[in-house]
């Protein structure tokens, strides 16, 4: 097809397809990135509608927050979370623990150490353990994790802290190494360079050059993993014992939030406190992973200054 | 007065490999100490190769395979049992430049600082020394503690010089030093330079022919892999050594 010649005129009043595809395409582009937020919002709207009016009226604030009491159902109730929230937290910093020095090692041996075959084959183990499902992981709480707990530590349960925290950092794990090490991929090999080059051993290299470059990816990486454990729902149920008890070792069973929700939810009649009373919970949550989502957001930007323009 | 000349390097049969690709073919030449050696010719030539096999970086190349021998003060290269003090006598200014993202005192006092140095007032001295010698102090000497990498180009680029001289090396590596930065700059770099010879030996690559004939005491000119011919500067550029390659590059026919 030859171009027609045409006046400057028309030519600059005129619409061709590439004009229109490419408003269309801004506009599902557009779509696409607000439909993020309208989830958000009606996520909470949802969960605010059902919860937050009851939290703010009828229920007893002080009571939620700082009794150890759970007893929705008893003839006189009580919904204390406290320690439905220190079992979270108690399992959450557990599975840390494990998870941090973990992933953070595998990272840096898949990104630093380890070359062809062997990089490419734990990558894709990595991931793959990242893709068992979470009710994989309470059975093997279940049905490993509990009695190999009770023989080794001479205690009666073995759904406890410690299993949960254990099968919690297991899970967490993966998909923290494998952000941790994009982060440390996302490090210049001009800084590894130059520092072998002043004569920096690899661990120096790694310690004083990497691992530093790369701070604001690795604490994106643990966040991630701490908001995980905040949410996981199933294998928690299944390894703590769901058992409302504020530990004082990491051989008590716990009960963590999101498995109180699950296990009671579809129990409870519509409408009445105890319904009301979950989502309250829901809430709380959602504001425990607002506020580590804006911690992290904070550090991220208080961290931008020790970046500087090349990275 | 003749100048006693004391060999630094004695490169001899250099082969630089990577898989099947040949990058230098069995170069033999010495390199003088206290002189500023440079390596001219155009991309692909086997420079840079070059400068890698001598601090080892091939040791962390995949398929990078080096034959033939480098001697560093008569010992081969390879016979050193412990690499990092090889490469901590041989600074290395990259092409492009890399401020570490680490205030300008951390990046000239991160190398002392992995050899073991702690004293403060030592560090500081050796910070300030560095700077000075590659022309930046003055400019830096307010924010020694704001980001190396924040600097502009031809600043960052001086940094790394200061930063290579931190362990005091008997050899400077300069790698095409000059293409991201400014020819003012270039010029103050040159000149630091033309100082640094008399203390330490000096290897300059780089594209430019006119940078060699300025600076160099001798030059080598590599052409796809292979050595062509090396001598003074001066004799090469008057073409009392003689290649039709070489005097076709330095015309700038090629290259």
């Amino acid at each position: 097809m030859s171009k027609s010649i045409v006046s400057t005129e028309v030519a600059a009043n005129a619409r061709g397809s590439a004009w229109w595809i490419d408003q269309v395409a801004r506009i599902l582009v557009l779509l696409g990135g607000i439909s993020a937020i309208v989830f958000v919002l009606a996520i909470f709207g949802f969960v605010a509608k059902e919860g937050l009016g009851y939290m703010l009226g009828d229920l007893d604030l002080v009571e939620f927050f700082t009794s150890p009491e759970w007893r929705p159902t008893a003839m006189e109730p009580n919904h204390g979370i406290l320690a439905l929230l220190v079992g979270t937290a108690s399992v959450t910093g557990l599975a840390m623990l494990i998870a941090v020095p973990f992933s953070i090692g595998a990272a840096i041996f898949i990104g630093e150490f380890a070359t062809g075959k062997t990089r490419e084959i734990l990558k894709v183990l990595v991931e793959l353990l990242a893709a068992i499902p979470s009710v994989v992981w309470g059975f093997i709480g279940l049905s490993i994790m509990n009695p190999l707990i009770i023989e080794v530590f001479d205690v009666p349960v073995g759904l406890n802290v410690l299993n949960a925290g254990v099968i919690l950092g297991l899970m967490a794990a993966p998909i923290m190494t494998t952000i941790a090490e994009d982060a440390l991929k996302a490090v210049p090999d001009g800084y590894r360079e130059a520092a072998e080059a002043l004569g920096a051993t690899r661990w120096q290299v790694i310690f004083k050059v990497v691992l530093p470059s790369a701070k604001k990816g690795l604490v994106a990486a643990v966040l991630l993993g701490v908001g995980r454990g905040f949410g996981e729902t199933m294998a928690v149920l299944m390894a703590t014992g769901h058992s409302v008890n504020l530990p004082t070792s990491p051989f008590d069973s716990v009960r963590a939030m999101t498995a109180t929700i699950a296990a009671e939810l579809g129990e409870t009649a519509h409408g009445s406190d105890h319904y009301k009373v979950l989502f309250a919970i829901g809430i709380t949550l959602f504001f425990i992973t607002f506020v580590i989502n804006m911690a992290a957001d904070i550090f991220v930007r208080g961290g931008l200054k020790m970046s500087g323009k090349n990275s | 007065m003749v100048k006693r000349r004391v060999k630094k390097l004695e490169v001899h049969d250099l082969t630089i490999r990577y898989g099947d690709k040949v990058a230098l073919h069995a170069a033999s030449f010495d390199v003088y100490e206290n002189e500023i050696f440079g390596i001219i010719g155009p991309a692909g030539s086997g420079k840079t190769s070059f400068l890698r096999a001598l601090n080892r970086m091939n040791e962390m190349t995949p398929g990078m395979v080096v034959t033939g021998s480098i001697k560093f003060d008569g010992v081969d290269v390879n016979d050193w049992r412990d690499v990092y003090a090889l490469r901590s006598r041989i600074g290395v200014v990259f092409p492009l430049p890399v401020g570490l993202p680490l205030s300008i005192y951390e990046n000239v006092a991160l190398a002392p600082r992995l050899s073991g140095i702690k004293s403060k007032a030592e560090l500081d001295e050796i910070v300030e020394r560095c700077l000075t010698r590659a022309a930046l102090f003055d400019e830096v000497k307010d924010r020694l503690n704001s980001l190396g990498s924040l600097l502009s180009g031809g600043q960052q680029q001086r940094l790394t010089i200061a930063r290579a001289l931190s362990q005091a090396p008997q050899i400077l590596l300069l790698d095409e030093f000059s293409i991201a930065v400014d020819p003012v700059t270039t010029m103050r770099i040159e000149d630091v330079l033309k100082e640094l010879k008399k203390e330490v030996t000096i290897i300059l690559v780089t594209n430019l022919v006119a940078q060699a004939r300025r600076l160099a005491t001798r030059t080598a000119f590599f052409l796809q892999g292979e050595l062509v011919e090396v001598g003074d500067t001066e004799d090469l550029f008057k073409r009392k050594v003689e290649d039709n390659r070489t005097t076709e590059y330095l015309e700038g026919r090629f290259g």
